[in-house]
């Protein structure tokens, strides 16, 4: 993020747009609170006004944003509208068959991202700006339909059974929609923060990795059905540990992309298609000290909640330690760079190895180790 | 700096190793897997607790003592930074400046200083000896902040975690004051060198309430053994509940306690739930799991061989050891376990549903040798392919998978049938008769009858000793290879006959003609019967009757320094945003009477500095020109 003077907000630089935004955001949080207000508690309510806010200073200070979100409540809406109060309608009424459904439209996520991958490597090799703004475009949607689908996702749960409807981040299917989700915003962030689309084919392949394992867990195991929460995750908590190491995961996949990116042009392969090594370079570093401070923030948000769930805020459970192993690789690497001055290649090779160790500690460690964090087995 | 990040790395390593290998599980478990050298060697590393290794601490504690000897030495320097202004420039130094600039304008001083005010820039002026004036300014100086709290945030939580952990204990068992205790006996027993008193500063263990029953110590698993935690109140368990989803999928567990105290004018009554423990006196109080409680269990004993056909009626309750006698040999039943329901996955494939199959109890069956087979019966016939069975899995040791005995069910969904028949099976007398039966379709020429006769007992009867394995080494010793098959083949059909017959003398089967059903169900019988060799026990424990009584896992944690590891973790956070987004930067004006010199410097030269420097040397190109015009 870029946090010089003169991008600051300033609340006299904000257009009508803005001020309806925040106003959209504001009205439907009055309503959620009014009608739903009593079936939340203190926290969950602090977490909206918080969302309303947060989600306002957000897209004042990046445009693009606004739209993305009010697209969201449009068609979460609309798609919701669709229900009319039976679960069963999912698979018979046209618009929720078709498009909003949540499995649905998360498929359409999926083909979105393939494509935009496509495009981005077929711009970037034809050096086409038209085709990579095409590739943009596709990503904003994917986008789009991902968080559609798992707003409506949310919505669906609750008409399973009001018991059983819970936050849409509770298990290996619905993070890593989550997690192509945040990966691709942050990136979309920087392509228009430091105006360059070339980076867009390598990013995306990493977010299709996660694609490609959605699909598997949809078409192989069956496993992308809303299930009931387990007890210790019934807890408001879920609601800002799992989003924010989901940030931290994804800037990590994100800087180990333009890592990837940076050692190919340092080798001069692509290199003129490529942005200045010194370019990359600082997005790198951009890229690993956001997810650094979100992972941070939300490893302690962990250990906050394992102190109401597990009986202490430190259990040494094979995910505490991978966390923390994570947290340690990328401390170094910001000692490296920030106290050392170190760049180059190095540093690049190591973004890309901290990429393995975090998607251990991601997925590692469900697959192969046991314990008290096993949610999400494979 | 790199000793302290080698070291980092065998901590990493250590921590890895820590993850892979399962920690404090018993220790005969680790035996069973590493066998009796590495289990040793292992433990001498004390790599079955390693995040409580000693060394492991040591090496935490180094990096601690490092981290804050870097604050300590580095923080009056950067404070002195901070607040320094660096006005003592000379102008010849400012132009050797890589970032510098000069305009030709007359400058007018107070609109310069709000220029650079309403850029965040804190300014000073500063009169120089030629008549010059020098405007010195900053912004971001808190910059350095961010180092300091990140730092002194790691020995603050880290000091918070070693208030919560366990190095007093670890001292006073090395000085030989406490002991960890490895029998399992009751508490009072327990000597009190393996006790800890209820004002402990810290600690982290786990009590069993059975409902109706109170507790007012917790258990510390260290190592091999315990150590008993005192606790200052005690707590009684009204009720444990779970409840369940539609799906069957649990959704809560909760015990209702009451916390009996001196100090309370009336027990403090509490509901404890998964994510909603209970504070009191400063232990924390979770709902950490569940167990059997001693529930009242009721089987039918079945013999499994000889001509016994009633059942002998056991009642007892989990975690009794009772003594059986048998014919055979005496043996001690212990039992373990019950649960009242088990959702499995039966399904080919496991891509099936996972349903309830009701009740199991687990048990084992240990001989005067001290050896045990352990025991999982289910209590409701399980149906596998269209027909029902009783179900029960045994084991030689614990690390085994469960091998399964099915036995098959009658019409009505009764065990007693098969007992019947396998009784008849058993008993030569009946054997005889059975045999004479078979017998009639045999012409009774040249004794031909009464050879058949003969034939029939002797195969019923070793069967009825050793099953298909005592056939088929019978067969393998008495009859030519080539023709092996052939007499395989006879001899099951005749022993499938005979199983006919004794079916038609049970209950069930008497005045019936044979039919497809029949046939099925002595199918099942014989190779019940003939796994029954392998079974471990001569009889079969139906479980009849139960009544469940629960108890609630609670785990009990004092942990003072939770605060201080939060206070650091708040002072973590804002350091590492201050390191990020705060940038610090200065600008030197050196302003003469018709030129105006531009130099700007900061800490870290990165792009957005570099875009910074060209922004505001434009800008201030333009306000120097707007002021000529105004």
């Amino acid at each position: 993020m870029n946090f010089n003077e003169s991008n600051k907000p300033s609340l006299k630089n904000l257009s009508w747009f803005d001020w309806l935004y925040a106003l959209i955001l504001v009205l439907g949080a009055g309503y959620a609170l009014n009608a739903y207000g009593s079936h939340m508690d203190a926290y969950e309510q602090g977490f909206l006004v918080g969302a309303v806010i947060g989600f306002s200073i957000l897209g004042w200070r990046w445009k693009p944003l606004r739209m993305l979100l009010l697209g969201i409540i449009a068609l979460s809406l609309f798609g919701i509208s669709q229900f009319h109060g039976d679960a069963a309608r999912g698979d018979t009424a046209f618009f929720l068959k078709f498009f909003f459904a949540s499995k649905t439209a998360i498929m359409w996520m999926n083909v979105l991202f393939v494509l935009a991958m496509l495009t981005y490597w077929f711009a970037l090799f034809k050096r086409s700006d038209f085709s990579a703004k095409v590739a943009s475009s596709l990503t904003w949607s994917a986008v789009l339909m991902g968080f559609v689908g798992l707003m409506v996702r949310w919505y669906e749960s609750y008409l399973i059974a009001p018991e059983v409807g819970h936050i849409p981040i509770s298990n290996l299917y619905e993070v890593f929609v989550l997690f192509c989700l945040i990966t691709s915003l942050l990136y979309l962030h920087y392509e228009d923060r430091f105006n360059t689309r070339q980076l867009g084919g390598f990013v995306l392949v990493v977010v299709n990795a996660a694609v490609g394992f959605i699909l598997w867990y949809t078409f192989d195991r069956q496993a992308d059905g809303i299930m009931p929460l387990v007890p210790a995750l019934q807890s408001y908590w879920m609601k800002i540990h799992v989003p924010a190491n989901f940030i931290g995961y994804g800037s990590f996949s994100l800087s180990a992309m333009v890592a990837s990116a940076y050692l190919l042009a340092e080798r001069g392969i692509l290199a003129s298609r490529l942005p200045k090594l010194e370019v990359l370079d600082d997005l790198m570093y951009k890229s690993i000290s956001i997810g650094f401070a979100f992972f941070t923030i939300a490893t302690i948000l962990g250990a906050m909640w394992a102190a109401e769930a597990w009986g202490g805020y430190w259990s040494w459970d094979p995910k505490e330690t991978w966390a923390l192993i994570v947290w340690l690789n990328y401390a170094a690497w910001l000692h490296l760079r920030l106290v050392k001055g170190l760049r180059g290649p190095m540093l690049a090779w190591w973004a890309l190895v901290g990429l393995l160790v975090t998607t251990f500690a991601f997925l590692g460690v469900n697959m192969f180790l046991s314990g008290l964090h096993s949610y999400g087995e494979l | 700096m790199r000793f302290a990040i080698s070291l980092l790395t065998v901590w990493g390593i250590a921590a890895i190793i820590g993850t892979v290998q399962k920690q404090n599980e018993p220790y005969t478990n680790y035996v069973i897997q590493l066998g009796q050298f590495w289990f040793e060697a292992f433990d001498r590393l004390g790599l079955y607790d390693v995040y409580h290794a000693p060394w492991f601490l040591l090496i935490l504690m180094f990096v601690m003592v490092s981290t804050g000897l870097c604050v300590t030495r580095n923080t009056p320097s950067m404070l002195r930074e901070m607040r320094a202004w660096r006005e003592h420039v000379t102008e010849s130094s400012l132009r050797l400046f890589k970032h510098q600039v000069e305009y030709q304008a007359a400058p007018d001083l107070p609109r310069l200083q709000n220029w650079l005010m309403a850029r965040g820039f804190r300014t000073r002026s500063i009169p120089q000896q030629d008549g010059a004036t020098l405007i010195v300014a900053k912004a971001g100086s808190n910059h350095r902040l961010g180092y300091i709290f990140t730092h002194l945030a790691i020995v603050v939580i880290f000091l918070g975690f070693l208030m919560d952990g366990d190095v007093p204990l670890k001292v006073q068992q090395m000085l030989g004051n406490k002991e960890i205790e490895t029998r399992d006996i009751p508490p009072t027993q327990v000597p009190l060198k393996s006790w800890l008193p209820s004002d402990t500063f810290s600690f982290r263990g786990n009590m069993t309430i059975p409902e109706g029953g109170r507790g007012s110590v917790a258990f510390l698993r260290l190592r091999d053994g315990y150590m008993i935690q005192d606790l200052p109140f005690s707590i009684e368990l009204k009720q444990f509940r779970i409840e369940h989803y539609a799906t069957g999928q649990p959704k809560s567990f909760e015990s209702d306690v009451l916390i009996h105290d001196r100090d309370l004018q009336k027990p403090l009554a509490a509901t404890i739930r998964v994510n909603h423990p209970l504070i009191y006196k400063g232990v924390a109080i979770y709902q950490a799991d569940f167990q059997d409680g001693g529930s009242e269990l009721s089987f039918d004993g079945w013999e499994l061989a000889g001509s016994e056909s009633k059942p002998f009626k056991i009642n007892a309750n989990v975690f009794d050891k009772l003594k059986l006698t048998t014919k055979a040999e005496p043996l001690v039943l212990e039992l373990d376990d019950f649960r009242p329901f088990n959702v499995l996955n039966l399904s080919p494939n496991g891509k099936g549903r996972p349903r309830n199959v009701g009740p199991s109890a687990t048990f084992k069956l240990r001989d005067s040798q001290g050896q045990a087979h352990e025991y999982l019966n289910y209590m409701q016939p399980v149906m596998l392919e269209g027909r029902a069975y009783q179900v029960s899995g045994m084991r030689a040791a614990p690390n085994e998978p469960y091998q399964y005995l099915r036995i098959p069910l009658d019409e009505n969904g009764a065990i007693n049938t098969y007992m019947q028949w396998r009784a008849l099976m058993s008993d030569a007398a009946q054997a005889a008769v059975i045999a004479k039966q078979l017998a009639v379709q045999v012409p009774e020429k040249d004794g031909l009858r009464s050879n058949f006769e003969g034939s029939v007992v002797r195969l019923m009867n070793l069967f009825a000793h050793s099953g298909f394995n005592g056939l088929a080494g019978f067969i393998e010793k008495t009859v030519p290879a080539k023709n092996q098959e052939k007499a395989a083949q006879a001899y099951i059909k005749i022993l499938e006959s005979a199983a006919m017959t004794a079916y038609g003398m049970t209950e069930q089967g008497q005045g019936k003609a044979p039919d497809a059903a029949g046939l099925n169900f002595v199918r099942d019988g014989l190779n019940t019967m003939s796994d029954s060799f392998l079974y471990g026990a001569p009889f079969y424990l139906q479980l009849t009757d139960y009544k469940l009584h629960r108890a609630s896992g609670l785990q009990l944690t004092k942990s003072p320094g939770k605060n201080l590891v939060y206070a650091g973790s708040i002072l973590l956070v804002l350091g590492i945003f201050a390191m990020f987004y705060i940038h610090e930067r200065r600008i030197w004006l050196l302003v003469k009477t018709n030129s105006v010199l531009f130099a700007m410097s900061s800490a870290r030269k990165t792009r957005d500095f570099e875009a910074e420097f060209s922004r505001l040397s434009l800008e201030l190109g333009t306000e120097l020109k707007l002021e000529l015009e105004s």
